[in-house]
């Protein structure tokens, strides 16, 4: 019994960063219409800023913050205004190959200037664990709980109790009524985007000290996360938390008490799951689209 | 003398011309090397050491009084894409090739290089490489069935555990480990009671060490490659791991160390070839690496700098720039390090294209390797 909580706690600790990796492909989805499939570059990119500012000086917290406002100018302000805005007008499916497109051109300009290797990348936490109750659990993985479950708490707050949070809730839920009520539906779109940026540099902070800074880190999150978007719903916030977190303890618990070599599949096989049986996500709602 | 005659002589005249610029041209070496993909720090490590050899072999004069022109092409870690290089580089008409680093990728490639009678050099360690008659592939390191076996007797003798648990990468080379592992065990007495198998590339390794942790092995032998191995060793400390954690080269390669920090430090490993290794020439080879990449070499870069010496030191024993003759005269061949220091250690060659040469056991103190044993030659025994 006390395996199974370990591997939950882990699962959940490693499901909180794929939740921050898919709530960002579901804000833009809900604000903006775009499927961002350089998303786990948009995480990849940051760890490497990060290692930048560390490495002329300035310690992880000030790196962290840095990136932050670099990654609101250029994942945020810069991705919309250079590729969204231009191609949103033409539908997805151009939104969708430019953004494949950067992927691979991001990955190719990182891995052009940092080679191909693996970097190491530290910690934001103590070494160590902490015994609860007889069970053994790492400060990484508490700190990583702990972190993102503020992250998305203060989120869904901001979204719910604020005004700019309710504003923005409505763009998503219909441009057109939100217009007419006297929204400012560009800068809404704007916050999301910025959004989305934080909540990838956050995503960077927690999980590169494990998939180690490489130029194509970001494959296996940006996967992850948008199964986790898909498993628990596109069209709701909520939707991709509950995602991440399922895949982050079921691969934990298959690789444990099935084998490892199965672990990897676990994110496909419930999307599958899901895309056949529930293609809404479990908590997503079904919705139209004018085509 | 008519049009005909004159256009056919001057047609002999320039071809004569271009074979013998052919003849004093730059010699042709290709390095297939793991610039991409799962095994980028290897064959990034591998193709550097070569490089520098290079580098200074072309600058005391080259091959035979000729310069070697070396090309560097990334088989993006894929089998695949390494077999159609081999194939590119025979046809490009190399002198000798340098890699694949991967055991997986040498397995596939070699069949081009061996079909060409081109000789072949390999970082692989997987045993079934030189075990399949191939005249032309030759290793740059132990392979496995030298390496555990010693590993396997240092466990009982040095470690004294009678249990132990395995992590393992399931691929070519973490296969043909576990199952050298397990025989050299087992002829040790030892038990073998968590045998948990790895993905390349894997991230997460808090099953598998829960795993480990669960079997109360006296002592956890690791066998990754090396960014997993990094990951590993983060997770066992992660989860409070206390025995002693063995690896057989990789595990405490530089860049392992570099990768892990902290986490690294007390593993324990049989490595063939460390830059922390008292030997002069190797303090050399450390300080000149150094200069050129600005960091420390692991036991690739060593392995791609050490072979490239060899091709050297045969080359000039035979005189003539010959594929087929070079690859007769390395079998059973000794090249002594007071002769040719770029080989680093008195390394000999046997009938299977296999080496043989001093090793070292280590373990990392403060994210250094600490050499603690210089192991003689197997063939010393």
């Amino acid at each position: 019994m006390g395996d199974l909580i370990h591997l939950i706690l882990s699962g959940t600790a490693t499901g909180a960063i794929y939740a921050l990796a898919a709530l960002g492909f579901t804000l833009l989805w809900q604000a903006a219409g775009v499927i961002n499939f350089a998303q786990g570059e948009f995480v990849m990119l940051p760890a490497f800023a990060m290692l930048f500012f560390i490495a002329v000086g300035a310690p992880l917290w000030l790196s962290f913050l840095l990136t932050c406002a670099v990654a609101m100018v250029v994942l945020g302000y810069g991705f919309k205004r250079v590729i969204v805005d231009p191609l949103i007008k033409h539908g997805v499916i151009p939104l969708v190959i430019a953004t494949l497109g950067l992927s691979i051109a991001v990955k190719s300009i990182v891995r052009a200037g940092y080679s191909a290797e693996a970097h190491p990348f530290p910690s934001a936490f103590p070494a160590g664990q902490l015994s609860l109750g007889g069970i053994a659990v790492s400060y990484a993985d508490i700190g990583t709980l702990v972190l993102a479950g503020l992250i998305v708490i203060g989120l869904q707050m901001f979204l719910n109790k604020t005004v700019t949070g309710r504003a923005m809730q409505a763009v998503a839920q219909n441009t057109d009524a939100a217009r007419v009520l006297g929204i400012d539906v560009k800068r809404m779109v704007l916050y999301v985007f910025l959004i989305n940026a934080v909540l990838s540099v956050v995503a960077a902070l927690l999980v590169t000290p494990t998939y180690l800074a490489k130029f194509d880190m970001g494959d296996s999150i940006g996967q992850k996360a948008f199964f986790a978007a898909i498993i628990g719903g596109f069209n709701q916030t909520r939707g991709a938390l509950l995602g991440g977190v399922l895949i982050g303890i079921l691969e934990n618990v298959v690789g444990f008490y099935v084998s490892p070599a199965y672990k990897e599949g676990v994110a496909l096989v419930l999307f599958l799951a899901v895309i056949l049986f529930r293609p809404e996500g479990l908590l997503g709602k079904a919705e139209e689209r004018k085509v | 003398m008519n049009r005909f005659e004159r256009l056919a002589i001057a047609a002999l005249v320039l071809s004569a011309a271009t074979t013998s610029l052919a003849q004093q041209g730059p010699v042709p070496i290709f390095g297939l090397m793991e610039l991409s993909g799962t095994g980028a720090t290897a064959g990034t490590n591998f193709d550097n050491g070569v490089k520098l050899a290079v580098k200074e072999i072309n600058a005391a004069g080259g091959l035979l009084g000729r310069k070697i022109e070396y090309t560097a092409m990334d088989t993006q870690t894929n089998p695949g894409v390494a077999k159609a290089l081999a194939q590119k580089a025979v046809d490009s008409g190399a002198y000798v090739v340098m890699g694949p680093v991967f055991s997986g990728s040498i397995i596939v490639s070699m069949v081009e290089t061996k079909r060409a009678e081109i000789p072949n050099f390999t970082g692989g360690e997987a045993a079934n490489i030189t075990q399949q008659g191939n005249p032309y592939v030759f290793r740059t390191s132990f392979t496995q069935s030298t390496a555990m076996p010693k590993l396997a007797k240092y466990i009982k003798d040095g470690v004294k555990a009678k249990s132990v648990a395995m992590i393992w990468v399931n691929n070519d080379f973490g296969k043909g480990g576990h199952d050298s592992m397990l025989k050299a065990l087992e002829a040790q007495g030892i038990k073998v009671v968590a045998d948990v198998p790895t993905d390349p590339g894997q991230v997460d390794f808090s099953g598998a060490v829960l795993k480990v942790k669960q079997s109360n092995a006296d002592a956890l032998f690791v066998y990754t490659n090396e960014e997993e191995s990094a990951r590993a060793l983060r997770e066992l400390r992660k989860q409070g791991y206390d025995k002693p954690i063995i690896g057989e080269t990789t595990l405490t390669g530089q860049k392992v160390i570099e990768l892990a920090g902290d986490s690294a430090n007390g593993a324990l490993a049989h490595v063939g070839l460390t830059v922390d290794a008292p030997q002069p020439t190797i303090k050399a080879f450390d300080e000149k690496f150094q200069k050129e990449y600005k960091y420390k070499s692991d036991h690739n870069g060593m392995k791609g700098y050490s072979a490239m010496y060899v091709v050297k030191a045969i080359t000039e024993k035979n005189k003539k720039l010959d594929p087929k003759e070079f690859a007769k005269a390395l079998h059973g061949a000794k090249i002594s390090a007071k002769e040719y220091p770029g080989v680093l250690l008195d390394v000999s060659f046997d009938q299977n294209g296999d080496l043989d040469r001093e090793s070292f056991l280590v373990k990392v103190e403060n994210g250094k390797q600490v050499v603690t044993a210089t192991l003689p030659p197997a063939s010393a025994k």
